[in-house]
């Protein structure tokens, strides 16, 4: 059997170095802002760092630049690995990396300076959307090329989950953003009003739901079983709750619209469709908590695998609450506080994050030729920030939304308002400057993470990395599999 | 469905492609689709016009400063709600605006009936440096709306792609439109916007109970 194939390591690498950094960057715009609003003097009157300006590069800097370049890195090594090939068009794939990273600077310098089309998560205009949209089909077709080439026959998993971000994301981009520019610095959606309303928000929740949700579980289906070093607890519940999630997940957007202009039907559909969207959710987190059985021990020595299962765990809860808060009554009183931070935070911080640095640290050292991560106290350590600091952030937020909510709708016995709005920003003050210190812990722990991936990375620094062979195994009847490599 | 249906799927990528689209697709076609046909039946309340240049030109500094991310425009149909900012919003009190600025937190409160609640001055003052009107408000200033003017040709340019869109512009509006912003500041248009918020198109009937409610209540 020939062994010269090797794995296309070298742009899962450029993904993780890019995810690192932009880690940093966006995690640091976070924090900036959330000192804007415990203390207003930090906007110091600049129009590019005032908080209305600077916001959406926080939103894009961790959803976009940060998720998605580790997205994208492992979704590169994960179809490589499961489908015993290299990676197809490789350029492609290198042009992929480049072209992303232009558009993260683009839209990170754009959108303080005001251009913006205002739409949460889709904010950079039609220029940037345009690339964005040329990538990200480069991006599908290096995957489904990969997946055409793979040597085992079966689709494993991960990558039916990659598969439907791929397209989903796609689908949701283009159609969202459909706008008709002025000039450079303009455009005007093709919808307007409450149509405008139902479009975004199908759109936002489901960057949710494809971009945070089903690319981060096909993460999660290829690292928690490779960590645990166990199969899957069941296969075929995973593809039960695969399906169950990419169909159900799509009617559930207009719950962020619930009592407003939309119509009635409409929230009253994405209500009933959040509530079964609870079964595939909680079945994917106990499917990846549950494969752990038997392994627990690890947890006693593996960082990596302490920040999987509490990823799932959080997975869990924060989709638990996603669908309690979808619930009419309960929205009425949760929308537009600060809960809703809180459970973005609590989804973001406690599940992509953690799964991504989970995946992180238990891709780098592969993908890096290193036997494991260069300080497992390192580690250790940016668990305990993080873990500490998504805690600090998310009671606070809960505290601070639940005071909002309730001081919002208190009336006296002769039925009038008992608070006015800004008592109520003076009440959860407090909670502005536990929420930052709570960021300052998360940020400092990417720091740590940035600071061991940088020496792991020594022998990739060198150029003395030795290309991973890719194991070549038997031919599978009726598959036209990748063309063996010849001899070198 | 016999399993080795399924294991197709599960074999073939392109077959996995082709179903994952369709499921996905199913749920916006069955939301977006009746609500896009409806949308075409909604007439703009009375009242509701399209932006005046100098309103359109405030609606999109509204838009570019971000103000959408502390302040909502919709007052939700809950009786705490209306009592504190006036009657519900309608769907054709916003066929007008592109994008939508329905919001989805409030940092500060809703807007959308802020309309003549308070003077140009008290607003300019407030825009210039909130906390000289509100000590505990947590409102950035932004000085700079009140250096930089409106720029006609750029106000025609963009009503022509709203009249495009279905505006109703006709071309004397559009060939108006340089008068009207003539040496207004984006601070003039932004207060022009916002003065202008709800205030014209307060569904009747109710409008005088509630104005009476939130004149009465704590604001």
């Amino acid at each position: 059997m020939q062994t010269t194939e090797t794995f296309n390591d070298h742009v899962v690498r450029l993904f993780l170095l890019a995810s690192a950094v932009w880690g940093i960057i966006g995690m640091l715009v976070g924090m900036y802002l959330a000192a804007e609003l415990a203390w207003p003097f930090w906007n110091f009157d600049i129009p590019f760092l005032t908080f209305s300006k600077l916001r959406p590069d926080h939103t894009f800097g961790v959803i976009f630049a940060f998720g998605g370049s580790a997205l994208m890195g492992t979704c590169y090594y994960v179809v490589q690995r499961t489908g015993h090939t290299r990676l197809a068009w490789g350029r492609l794939a290198e042009f992929t990396f480049w072209g992303w990273q232009l558009i993260c600077v683009m839209a990170m310098i754009s959108m303080p300076l005001g251009l913006t089309q205002s739409k949460e998560y889709a904010e950079p205009e039609w220029w940037i959307d345009i690339f964005i949209a040329v990538v990200w089909v480069c991006f599908g077709a290096v995957f489904f090329a990969t997946l055409a080439r793979r040597r085992i026959r079966h689709i494993y998993v991960a990558n039916w989950y990659y598969g439907a971000f791929i397209i989903a994301v796609g689908l949701l981009h283009i159609i969202n953003n459909l706008a008709v520019p002025v000039s450079m610095f303009k455009s005007y959606p093709i919808y307007s009003g409450a149509v405008d309303a139902m479009v975004q928000w199908w759109y936002g929740h489901n960057a949710v739901a494809f971009f945070l949700t089903a690319g981060f579980l096909g993460m999660m289906y290829y690292f928690v079983p490779r960590q645990a070093q166990q199969p899957l607890w069941s296969y075929r519940f995973s593809i039960v709750n695969f399906w169950a999630l990419i169909s159900v997940y799509m009617w559930a957007g207009s719950h962020h619209l619930m009592y407003t202009a939309l119509p009635d039907w409409v929230q009253s559909v994405g209500m009933a469709f959040s509530l079964v969207l609870l079964m595939p959710s909680l079945g994917s987190a106990a499917n990846g908590l549950l494969t752990f059985n038997g392994s627990w021990h690890r947890l006693r020595d593996d960082p990596a695998a302490k920040f999987m299962v509490l990823a799932l765990v959080f997975y869990g809860a924060a989709t638990f609450e996603g669908s309690m808060m979808a619930v009419k009554s309960v929205n009425s009183l949760s929308h537009y506080t600060d809960w809703t931070i809180a459970h973005v935070h609590s989804g973001s911080l406690g599940w992509v994050a953690m799964i991504t640095i989970g995946s992180l640290y238990a891709m780098a050292p592969r993908a890096l030729g290193r036997p494991a991560m260069h300080s497992r106290k390192g580690m250790e350590l940016h668990f305990w920030l993080h873990l500490t600091g998504t805690l600090v952030y998310v009671l606070a937020m809960w505290a601070a939304g639940v005071t909002e909510g309730t001081m919002w709708r208190a009336t006296n016995p002769d039925g009038s308002l008992t608070y006015s709005f800004i008592a109520s920003l003076i009440a959860i003050k407090p909670f502005y400057m536990f929420r930052w210190f709570g960021g300052v812990l998360i940020w400092l722990g990417m720091w740590v993470m940035a600071w061991n991936l940088w020496y792991t990375a020594a022998d990739a620094r060198k150029k003395i990395i030795v290309p991973v062979p890719v194991p070549i195994p038997e031919p599978v009847p009726d598959q036209l599999p990748a063309p063996l490599p010849v001899a070198g | 469905m016999a399993y080795r249906h399924f294991e197709f799927i599960e074999k073939h990528a392109w077959a996995l492609g082709i179903f994952t689209a369709i499921m996905v697709s199913l749920g916006g076609l069955a939301e977006i689709t009746p609500i896009f046909i409806e949308a075409h039946k909604v007439k703009p309340a009375d009242g509701v016009k399209p932006y005046t240049p100098l309103r359109l030109a405030g609606h999109d500094i509204y838009v570019r400063e971000g103000c959408y991310l502390c302040h909502s425009q919709m007052i939700r149909a809950l009786r705490f709600e209306t009592q504190r900012y006036g009657h519900y919003s309608t769907a054709a009190e916003s066929v007008y605006d592109r994008p939508f600025q329905w919001g989805s937190k409030r940092t500060g409160p809703d807007l959308a009936r802020v309309g003549g609640k308070y003077s140009d001055d008290w607003q300019r003052l407030h825009l210039m440096s909130p906390r000289q009107v509100v000590p505990e408000s947590n409102m950035p200033d932004y000085p700079w709306l009140a250096k930089a003017k409106i720029d006609g040709k750029d106000t025609q340019a963009r009503m022509r792609v709203l009249r495009l869109l279905g505006d109703p512009y006709s071309d004397a509006d559009i060939a108006a439109a340089p008068d009207d912003v003539k040496d207004k500041t984006e601070m003039d248009a932004l207060i022009a916007y916002l003065q202008g918020l709800g205030i014209a198109n307060e569904p009747a009937g109710q409008a005088a109970t509630a104005k009476a409610a939130t004149e009465g209540g704590t604001r």
